[in-house]
């Protein structure tokens, strides 16, 4: 290589310079076909509504005209058609707030169980809980539903009854089935965090004679603050996004059903009307593409750790 | 166009929510209640049992006890009253619409992975150590965020189609129009839709494959590089001699988690073809077996097929997960 004439080495730095260049072109590429479609239906929703359903959104550029008339549409108008956006995205946030925080807290004090007793048949317990992440919830969807509409009844007797919920008390059955299909996950993920937590540091605790309880709420939270920040975020775009348990426990109608059930609804059957489509489906992104942005870190760190740690 | 919004009308959905979070501090407070009562000194058995008790109902009530009736079901017929023994299962495995269906799922679980581990990794290393490097990768991990049922109408959009004598509104036959093609119906042409809907999870998922694998590049010994720049190493022999083998356990958990979520894909399928236009796979056809044709027998089969496919990935996921630890 010393001897390397000063030709070939201006080739090869031409040759680099051009690799670098096909290479910052394949990659700029693939950035603008990642953020153009997003794009154009954010401009989209912006345009008038004979404009939408007439001309591209680039021929905005050529003559720029930009109104809010569908946001006003698309969420607040009330005849049938419009999309009633704002009584859906209330119900998104209903069905939300709930299905994060119980599997929160339920996993949370199973995992503390799993890491920090010692018990006849844990491991089995934990290991058990852990083997239920292979079952696809499309296993448990068609039971459930009928455990919420018909009860429990063996050899003809009534061991519970139907849980008989009109309207809003459809969101009990979306919490519970939301929170029962996150447990396994969240028991895993958080279990991995606290069983990481230094053994001196529980022993001073118990030392002191701190109850559990207060073992959980001084020392466990705090520490594990991350991996609850992790979990939050996750189940929080899980639930925001879901359509499939929506669609089966909430219903379809404006009493109950997320935002999701009401776009796909419009996507299908209004499949033309682009003013509410852009619209809606903006509405229905901002929120947790703000979540997500401002918490990414927590975001990435779970990622990473579900992903390639475990 | 009205406007008038009722908001009277929200006012029950807030009580509601209202309860889900009183429910939610009743749980902690009683949990927390139970646990102080308990003498540290008695059995941890007791405080094991009062720990875990709740989530290891709902597991019960939710998962278990759900998908072992789901396999019973498999055998029973629509209306789950007779017995049928292993028909549904035959059905699946014959009738052209499953078989159609199967053939569908076969493709999405082969390209899905490989098209989002192959345009993850090529982007991580061309965006590697370059000054734009944060905003690349955000841009592209952006659509993580979003829900499939958005992210269906964001490319629903990008493939509208109008007659060739109207102005196109989606770009894509926009684009067409302007090399000098003829618009088309790019959703309702089999088989060529089911690519076009297959990119559009591509198109989601690609970020996570870029973010875990960038991530994975970041953490190779810097001599390694520096020792195969040092005998010489081009750019591509670099990334096939060098990087490729270096983060190849973690081009294993992406292809792997990605599998696993291409198989139980419904959202998008749904919200843009409903499984119309030969476009169905395994779960919208459990969907619309069980929730819309009364077929339950059909449904629980597809079901407990979807779970003999996804449950030795998991399990090889997590021996994963283990020897990468």
């Amino acid at each position: 290589m010393t001897h390397a004439s000063p030709t070939t080495s201006a080739a090869a730095r031409v040759r680099a310079r051009l690799s670098t260049r096909a290479a910052s072109l394949v990659a700029l590429l693939i950035a603008v076909l990642w953020t153009t479609p997003t794009f154009g239906l954010l401009l989209s929703s912006f345009r008038p509504k004979d404009e939408i359903k007439s001309t591209g959104w680039w021929t905005f550029f050529a003559d720029p005209n930009l109104t809010l008339e569908n946001y006003q549409e698309v969420l607040f108008g009330t005849s049938s058609s419009s999309g009633r956006l704002a009584s859906f995205l209330i119900n998104s946030i209903v069905i939300t707030i709930p299905s994060v925080l119980l599997p929160l807290a339920l996993a949370s004090f199973a995992a503390y169980g799993l890491a920090w007793l010692n018990f006849r048949g844990r491991d089995w317990i934990y290991i058990g809980i852990f083997a239920l992440q292979i079952v696809p919830l499309q296993m448990a969807l068609v039971p459930l539903l009928s455990f919420f509409s018909e009860g429990v009844s063996v050899a003809g007797i009534q061991l519970l009854p139907a849980w008989e919920l009109g309207d809003t008390g459809r969101f009990a059955q979306v919490w519970f089935a939301h929170t029962c299909f996150a447990l396994p996950f969240a028991v895993f993920l958080l279990h991995n965090f606290m069983a990481e937590l230094p053994h001196e540091l529980m022993e001073a605790a118990r030392v002191d004679g701190a109850t559990h309880g207060q073992i959980i709420r001084r020392v466990v939270l705090p520490l594990v603050a991350p991996a609850l920040a992790t979990f939050a975020i996750f189940q929080f775009l899980w639930v925001w996004n879901d359509l499939l348990v929506g669609l089966i426990f909430a219903g379809g109608t404006a009493e109950s059903a997320p935002m999701t059930v009401r776009l796909a609804q419009m996507a299908g059957t209004r499949g033309d009307e682009w003013q509410r489509l852009t619209s809606g489906a903006f509405v229905s992104v901002i929120i947790p593409l703000v979540v997500f942005l401002s918490m990414q870190r927590y975001f990435v760190r779970g990622l990473l750790a579900g992903g390639i740690k475990g | 166009m009205g406007l008038e919004f009722d908001f009277g009308a929200e006012q029950p959905k807030l009580v509601m929510l209202l309860l889900g979070v009183v429910a939610f501090l009743a749980v902690v407070g009683v949990m927390l209640l139970l646990l102080d009562r308990a003498p540290m000194r008695s059995r941890s058995r007791l405080h094991a049992a009062i720990l875990l008790a709740p989530a290891l109902t709902l597991l019960t009530i939710g998962l278990v006890v759900p998908a072992v009736r789901t396999t019973l079901l498999s055998f029973m017929s629509g209306d789950s009253k007779t017995f049928v023994g292993l028909d549904n299962y035959v059905w699946m495995f014959s009738q052209p619409e499953a078989l159609l269906t199967l053939r569908n799922t076969l493709l999405w679980v082969v390209l899905v992975p490989l098209l989002v581990t192959g345009i993850g990794l090529v982007y991580a290393v061309l965006v590697d150590r370059s000054r734009f490097e944060a905003l690349a990768k955000s841009l592209v991990f952006m659509p993580m965020a979003i829900s499939f049922v958005g992210a269906g109408i964001i490319w629903k959009f990008v493939y509208a189609y109008r007659p060739e004598d109207a102005d196109q509104i989606g770009l894509l036959n926009q684009i067409v129009v302007w090399l000098g093609g003829e618009p088309r119906q790019w959703l309702q042409e089999p088989p060529l839709n089911n690519l076009f809907l297959i990119f559009v999870l591509v198109w989601i998922q690609a970020g996570f494959a870029t973010v875990v694998l960038s991530a994975a590049i970041k953490g190779i010994p810097a001599e390694i590089v520096e020792a195969a720049r040092l005998d010489g190493a081009g750019a591509l022999q670099m990334f096939f001699r060098v990087t490729l083998p270096s983060i190849r356990p973690a081009v294993i958990v992406v292809l792997v988690t990605q599998a696993i979520g291409t198989l139980k894909l419904f959202d998008i399928v749904r919200t843009m073809t409903n499984g119309n236009f030969d476009t169905s796979v395994i779960a919208v056809d459990m969907y619309n077996n069980a929730f819309r044709f009364g077929e339950t027998g059909k449904g629980a089969a597809l079901a407990v097929f979807l779970f003999v496919l996804v449950a030795p990935i998991v399990w090889y996921q997590t021996r994963l997960r283990r020897r990468v630890q």
